[in-house]
């Protein structure tokens, strides 16, 4: 009898242990996705800078300087639901300008141009891979949270459910080509 | 910045993975960051000064070949130890899935993990049993790259999410300044790699020389690697052996003026490659290239555009494209050209780049690195004060 009670005391101790650890890593997934999150904004407000910068510099011509500031502006100022189309017509604007042959060379001959054209091309490179690391988090964490033990326990607690950030970040060709850059 | 870098392969034996590490390690030390890397290595081995030895790698057979890996107790010691002593901004591990250093640095580690995968592997029988275990552990990593989309490809298939494909690094002047040598060049055919590794594609070669021979007697084949010379020519008829030079192990400097030399570089790989780094170190050379078509291969080649291809273990294919290529220096002319404008995106100055930008984009907004303290039961629980 005694040693019954032992065992299911052992057993009742080991699942303890193990949603104890579970939650312990989705803890950490979540702090994850966090920090992957902080990064994508802070990599899509500096593009949306760079291109509001080299939208009021007069470097373009004044028919895409009003469309890229528009973009930019309107990326910059977005609100959470709207983020994800502001910042993908803002791509689809530096795509449009930046696609124009010579448009690139124009920037860099210009005064200080060569650094805006360097600033810009690391933006537009860098939105893409922060956008990757942070819907790999969530997606991790999704998968984590559908595990059947999670849900029946509520491990995850009132934390709300991850969203992936879905978002058109093609990068200019001419600005991303490696060769060139 | 504060970087460890964490290297699953023994220091002392030479290999792809390794020799990334150090040109990596090295590239970001001359920027002026602070690089330390942990690898396996014997004691009594001389090691560079950026180097941790994690003890001796026990040689284990695991996935069909002798694997050297690192594991138990003492290793899990050192990897802490090394990370608590470290204090890094970031870790950066390569082949996080194979049962050594990577695997033991992703459970002890907690902060701002990026992770190399460089194998394309086949799912095997024990990642599929081991997954409960590795799961846990490749979802501390915050940035995963990929050496090239095919190594992407087999990553989101097998282990699920998503990586960014940052290419191996080469030194490309280093090879575009190398001296041709005299006597490596005039209708010469050059091959590097191990000799008794099917893999690399001798045997497809030596099938496809006596076609060649044939047409063009006074084509030389330089092969360049370690291994039993005298089995690699024995399926070639006796009067053409001698056409074979064999040049042993070859130095870095030796490897980059043979690649100088040549008419044609051959790579007959039949698979196993995720990248190639050599394909792009005979490209840096402005070699003219002609290789499988693996899927690996024809990315570096830019599906051909930097060096021609041919279908994958097929010998006649191989001697027709060789023959084609060796009697036309026009299209030879053309290939070196374009090979040497492609290749600048392998460079050290730009992959490094890519790098450093993984490791500031999850360094934004995150901690440091450190060992991970399992949070108390109670803790947990809420019941911990603060």
């Amino acid at each position: 009898m005694t040693s019954t009670l032992i065992w299911i005391a052992v057993g009742l101790f080991a699942i303890g242990l193990y949603l104890s650890w579970t939650a312990g890593r989705l803890d950490r997934l979540h702090a994850r996705i966090d920090a992957a999150r902080a990064a994508l904004d802070a990599q899509l407000l500096r593009r949306a800078s760079v291109a509001q910068e080299l939208a009021t510099s007069g470097v373009l011509d004044p028919a895409a300087s009003i469309v890229l500031y528009e973009a930019a502006h309107a990326a910059r100022q977005a609100e959470e639901e709207q983020r994800e189309v502001a910042e993908s017509e803002l791509s689809q604007a530096l795509r449009a300008i930046f696609t124009q042959p010579g448009q690139v060379e124009a920037v860099r001959e210009a005064p200080g141009g060569e650094a805006a054209a360097g600033e810009l091309a690391q933006a537009v490179r860098r939105v893409p891979m922060a956008r990757r690391f942070h819907n790999d988090s969530v997606r991790a964490a999704r998968a984590l949270r559908r595990h059947r033990n999670v849900r029946w326990f509520r491990l995850a607690g009132h934390a709300p459910f991850p969203m992936a950030f879905e978002m058109d970040d093609e990068p200019p060709a001419a600005l991303a080509d490696r060769a060139a850059s | 910045m504060k970087i460890g870098i964490v290297c699953p392969y023994s220091w002392d034996v030479p290999g792809g993975v390794q020799f990334h590490i150090r040109d990596l390690a090295e590239h970001l030390i001359r920027l002026g960051h602070e690089v330390s890397v942990l690898a396996p290595a014997d004691d009594d081995t001389p090691l560079p000064p950026y180097v941790v030895s994690a003890g001796r790698a026990v040689p284990v057979p695991y996935n069909g070949s002798v694997a050297r890996l690192n594991f138990g107790f003492l290793s899990a010691a050192r990897v802490r130890r090394w990370l608590h002593d470290g204090t890094f901004d970031v870790i950066h591990i390569h082949e996080p899935a194979s049962p050594s250093l990577g695997l033991l640095t992703c459970w002890a580690a907690q902060g701002p993990i990026v992770a190399t995968f460089h194998t394309s592997n086949p799912r095997s029988r024990a990642m599929i049993a081991a997954y409960p275990i590795l799961q846990p552990a490749l979802e501390k990593i915050s940035a995963r790259i990929a050496v090239s989309e095919y190594a992407r490809r087999t990553l989101v298939e097998h282990l699920g999410g998503d990586a960014v494909v940052i290419p191996n690094g080469v030194d490309v002047d280093f090879f575009a300044k190398a001296e041709p040598k005299a006597e490596w060049q005039g209708d010469t055919i050059g091959f590097i790699g191990r000799i008794d590794e099917p893999r690399k594609g001798l045997p497809v070669l030596m099938k496809a020389l006596p076609r060649i021979l044939a047409e063009r007697p006074q084509t030389r084949l330089l092969v360049a690697g370690r291994g039993d010379e005298e089995e690699a020519v024995a399926t070639l008829p006796a009067e053409m052996r001698s056409r074979v030079e064999f040049l042993g192990m070859v130095s870095d400097e030796d490897k980059a003026r043979l690649l100088r030399s040549v008419d044609v570089y051959v790579a007959p790989n039949t698979g196993g490659e995720s990248f190639g780094i050599i394909l792009v170190e005979a490209l840096s050379a402005a070699a003219p290239v002609l290789a499988a078509d693996l899927d690996a291969f024809a990315q570096v080649l830019d599906q051909g555009a930097a060096g021609e291809l041919f279908a994958n273990e097929d010998a006649d294919a191989l001697a027709d494209a060789a023959l084609r290529l060796l009697g036309d220096p026009a299209r030879r002319e053309q290939l070196r050209e374009r090979g040497s404008a492609h290749v600048r995106r392998f460079d050290w100055s730009t992959v490094g780049a890519d790098i450093l930008a993984v490791y500031e984009t999850v360094t934004d907004g995150a901690a440091s690195v450190d060992t991970d303290e399992r949070t108390g039961l109670r803790a947990r629980f809420g019941l911990a004060r603060d």
